[in-house]
């Protein structure tokens, strides 16, 4: 498939999922909050420019936010994370992923030590961003810490599950 | 010059970052604001129509429990029907319509307007529902939205096919409500932790509560008519610093699974709205 429509669909999808399948779940704690959707920018290719990274990204978060009625909430931690995104996988790669720059991240392409560091730290930070706007409005430290540490266990929980259940091609074929 | 654009050259990428959080940032402070300013009426469209879409597929599983509501509200309904109520004395005769002026002189305050649920979150700190009905059909913001079970919301935004709602579940949104057997009024919010409870706060220490209680809409609200239902108290939490209770309220709409909902068109909301608002807080 041509990547570009690949990636259109996952945009469209990833979407969907989030707003009609986990934004649906009734909540089993205040702290917990299933968020899977920005498993679409993580999942972009490595080498793709990084302006363009940016704008899907911030297209992204904003089409979510047209979802959920709160323009700029997701929008914002998606562009931080994909600004973050490069440097994080420079720092991770090996030299020779690092060149061939249309594959994607994933535990094929990149083992799956760096890969699940590389999904914590980016789940993590995307969190914080979203959390501490939320805070910001009706501030309570400990919902502040709680929501983030819960929100980001889960989130990293249903990425492992997601990386198990979906077989990406492109990475598997690339694999050692 | 050269080097200006040198500059923006090397850092193009951050520079594009920062632009891009900036736009968020106003559009966040902007909605925060005022829930009217952003919502363009056409992206509403746009997603109000994917939701009509998967609506269309989900509300055939709740078709059970949305019939047993109806034929419950219809078994309300005709148990006030005038048919039910014998007049002795014989001396007039009652006619049912809906016209804004009954037989006697009265006028119509409220009127109720049906509407399908085609999109809704409980699971954010600010949920709005979104709803099949605009200002062609008579939608104004400001509308109070109840469900057969009890109240939910608040039209903030009125496109011309679609609606959205603040609902109760939302950190701003503030209602009048009373307690059924003394009429005490607090005013009844939520502190975004569990999407079946309320607060209600501002009840004070003089009135005698037990749990179960049953807690109506006020008769001071605006947009609200008075003694719908809203819930039971489920937990009373006596504040020792102050004179008033925090009652956690067991609401009685299930917010996950709303399907029908009526708007309730006041007449003489703006009239009050204004008076209220002219009146200055300091005398």
């Amino acid at each position: 498939m041509n990547p570009v429509i690949k990636h259109i669909f996952r945009f469209i999808l990833f979407i969907l999922i989030q707003v009609f399948v986990l934004n649906t779940i009734p909540p089993l704690h205040q702290f917990i909050v299933p968020y899977l959707y920005f498993l679409f920018i993580l999942w972009l290719p490595i080498g793709i420019n990084r302006v363009a990274l940016l704008l899907v990204a911030f297209l992204f978060g904003l089409s979510l936010d047209y979802f959920t009625g709160t323009p700029g909430l997701h929008a914002s931690p998606c562009v931080l994370i994909a600004y973050l995104r490069p440097f994080l996988l420079q720092l991770l790669l090996a030299q020779e992923t690092a060149e061939a720059g249309y594959k994607e991240p994933g535990h094929a392409t990149m083992g799956w030590v760096p890969y699940i560091t590389y999904a914590g730290i980016l789940s993590l930070i995307h969190h914080i961003c979203l959390v501490l706007i939320e805070w910001l409005q009706f501030g309570d430290f400990f919902y502040f810490i709680g929501k983030v540490t819960g929100t980001t266990a889960i989130s990293l929980l249903m990425i492992l599950i997601a990386e198990l259940l979906i077989p990406r091609k492109e990475a598997s074929r690339a694999g050692k | 010059m050269r080097n200006i654009f040198l500059f923006i050259q090397r850092y193009f990428t951050f520079i594009s970052f920062l632009v891009l959080q900036i736009i968020c940032i106003i559009l966040l402070s902007r909605s925060s604001e005022s829930h009217n300013s952003f919502f363009s009426t056409a992206a509403n469209e746009v997603t109000g129509r994917i939701n009509r879409q998967y609506s269309g597929v989900t509300q055939y599983f709740a078709l059970r429990e949305t019939n047993r509501l109806l034929a419950e509200e219809n078994a309300q309904l005709r148990n006030l029907l005038k048919d039910n109520f014998i007049d002795t004395v014989a001396k007039s005769i009652n006619v049912t319509d809906s016209t804004t002026r009954d037989s006697s002189g009265r006028t119509r305050k409220f009127r109720f307007l049906p509407a399908h649920v085609i999109g809704n979150t409980v699971t954010l700190q600010n949920n709005y529902l979104t709803i099949e009905r605009g200002t062609l059909q008579g939608v104004k913001k400001g509308m109070a939205v109840t469900s057969p079970q009890g109240i939910v919301g608040v039209v903030v935004d009125a496109g011309p096919n679609i609606s959205r709602i603040m609902s109760l579940l939302h950190r701003k949104s503030k209602v009048s409500a009373m307690l059924k057997k003394d009429g005490v009024a607090g005013s009844l919010e939520w502190d975004g932790a569990d999407p079946s409870y309320l607060l209600l706060t501002d009840i004070p220490k003089s009135s005698v509560i037990k749990t179960g209680d049953t807690v109506l809409t006020s008769t001071y609200s605006s947009n609200f008519p008075s003694r719908l239902p809203i819930g039971t108290v489920s937990k009373i939490n006596s504040d020792t610093e102050s004179n008033f209770y925090t009652l956690r309220i067991k609401t009685a709409v299930n917010f996950f699974s709303i399907q029908y909902v009526y708007l309730i068109d006041n007449a003489f909301y703006q009239e009050q709205f204004n008076l209220e608002q002219s009146t200055p807080n300091k005398q």
